[in-house]
């Protein structure tokens, strides 16, 4: 009866926290204020220049709202519709340098340059200002929040539900569970994931809180550092992606012991050890997360890291348009054409989405293959496990590995 | 735990090796971003 409480409890507790922590994410009040002060599109009056593009036209802009581009689009140096010389606005008899910019602007001026690379051509681009908002905004603070809310369940479950030992009596036999090779495979990933994940919030999250905490020129030698450890520790994570995968996803294909796993809750909270094979349902959620998120992580990660090289949203956008799906959720149609710096752009945000929700999900693998579980660490240490905590945990693969080496000679390593 | 040290050593060495593979391919943001004729001092 006190364990039905406890978990009451801990669950309300976790709802409140989380109520608390959103209702101080909300920054709704100041962005409506400022969207006020803006007139809608259709009341701007651009007689005083002219036609031509007013402070609301700018204003509007910088703070991403929707801009009619048309009064600027056909206005590209026809000296049809330019103002007369003898007008304040008329320079250039009609081929004003406004008219040349305005071209670039909208990819119609002929460009060449020395620079080099995929984008040399584009030199203006006016999508980056929601996309910076969004990165500073939104981005920063509901994943800052992300990791700080699972930090602080994963110390409440802690607090409530105590460290899951090994409940009978401890056997003193150990048996293999990781041969050395898995190991490496494990801490090839461990390591280059959590090195990742620092190097890559340093990045999101440095001009916030680590400038204004070490100044600039501190920051500058951290940025530097952080970015050559991100860019180049990416290829460790990959290749210990594709190792795991390998090695483990003959253990990971679901089944029926998983249902009742799950409808057991993993015997997280009392109720008997469920059986469970090698891995047990709760395991493999975290292998399926961690292929396909990290799958994805790493491909927007080498868009990112060969700039302008591998675009990945136009089409992908083109692909989910013809589902009709994004519409049907409230997003419209999705933009099928963009400029390789916008492609860069989406880029980003979803390399740091996804992974801020798989460091969520790995916050609370380390905290179970370690502190949270007793015995368990040692599977991965030095691969040896207690064979209590193997009956307890994976009833189903201690008996399998018990007829493999039932059947095999004695001293003999049993085969794969 | 020699695994997990294993481990540790070869992402500095996967690291350190793929940044120097990848300079020598050309892939530096010097060589990619910048013509043979731009002024530029190393
Ligand atoms: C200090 C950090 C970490 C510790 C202490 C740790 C511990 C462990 C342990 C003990 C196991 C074996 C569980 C068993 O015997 O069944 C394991 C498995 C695994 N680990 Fe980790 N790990 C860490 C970090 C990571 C990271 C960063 C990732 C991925 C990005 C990862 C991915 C996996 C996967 C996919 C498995 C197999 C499935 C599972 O057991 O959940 N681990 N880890």
């Amino acid at each position: 009866m006190r364990d039905v409480r406890k978990i009451i409890l801990g669950c309300i507790m976790a709802v409140l926290a989380f109520m608390f922590l959103m209702s101080w994410m909300t920054p709704g009040s100041v962005n409506a204020q400022e969207a006020t002060t803006v007139a809608p599109e259709a009341e701007i009056d651009r007689s005083a220049t002219g036609g031509a593009t007013t402070l609301e036209d700018i204003m509007r802009r910088q703070q991403g709202l929707p801009v009619d581009n048309d009064y600027r689009a056909e206005n590209v140096g026809n000296p049809e519709s330019a103002a007369g010389l003898s007008e304040q606005l008329g320079t250039l008899g009609g081929a004003s340098d406004p008219d040349l910019w305005r071209g670039m602007r909208f990819n119609a001026a002929d460009v060449t340059t020395q620079v080099r690379g995929p984008a040399a051509e584009v030199l203006i681009q006016d999508r980056g200002m929601w996309w910076l908002q969004f990165r500073e905004g939104p981005l920063l603070t509901y994943g800052g929040y992300l990791l700080l809310g699972t930090l602080g369940f994963l110390a409440l479950f802690y607090l409530i539900r105590g460290r899951v030992r090994i409940d009978g009596e401890k056997t003193g036999r150990r048996i293999e569970r990781f041969k050395n090779f898995e190991r490496f495979g494990h801490w090839l990933l461990a390591g280059s994931f959590i090195l990742l994940g620092i190097t890559g919030l340093v990045s999101l999250m440095g001009r916030k809180f680590l400038i204004p905490a070490f100044g600039h020129e501190a920051y500058a030698w951290l940025a530097t550092g952080s970015k050559w450890i991100h860019n180049n520790v990416s290829w460790a994570f990959m290749l210990a992606l594709v190792m795991i995968f390998v090695m483990w996803v003959i253990h990971n294909f679901p089944d029926k012991t998983d249902l009742k796993w799950l409808a057991k809750g993993g015997g997280l909270f009392g109720g008997g050890h469920p059986p469970a094979k090698k891995f047990n349902a709760g395991q493999k959620l975290i292998f399926w997360s961690t292929i396909v998120l990290g799958v994805s992580i790493s491909v927007s990660g080498l868009s990112l890291l060969f700039p302008f090289e591998l675009p990945l949203f136009a089409k992908t956008f083109a692909i989910l348009n013809t589902t009709g799906l994004p519409e049907m959720l409230g997003f419209g149609v999705l933009p099928e054409t963009m400029t390789p710096h916008e492609e860069m752009q989406y880029a980003q945000l979803w390399h740091a989405i996804v992974s801020f929700v798989l460091m969520a999900i790995i916050l609370a693998h380390i905290y179970i293959g370690s502190i949270g579980m007793e015995g368990a660490f040692d599977a991965m240490g030095n691969g040896m496990v207690e064979e209590q905590w193997a009956k307890e945990h994976h009833s189903l693969w201690v008996e399998e590995v018990k007829q493999r080496e039932g059947k095999a000679p004695s001293g003999a390593t049993p085969a794969e | 735990m020699k695994a997990m040290l294993f481990g540790f050593v070869a992402i500095a060495v996967i690291a350190v090796g793929a940044d120097f593979t990848l300079d020598q391919m050309g892939w530096s943001a010097q060589e990619q971003g910048a013509s043979p004729s731009n002024v530029r001092l190393d």
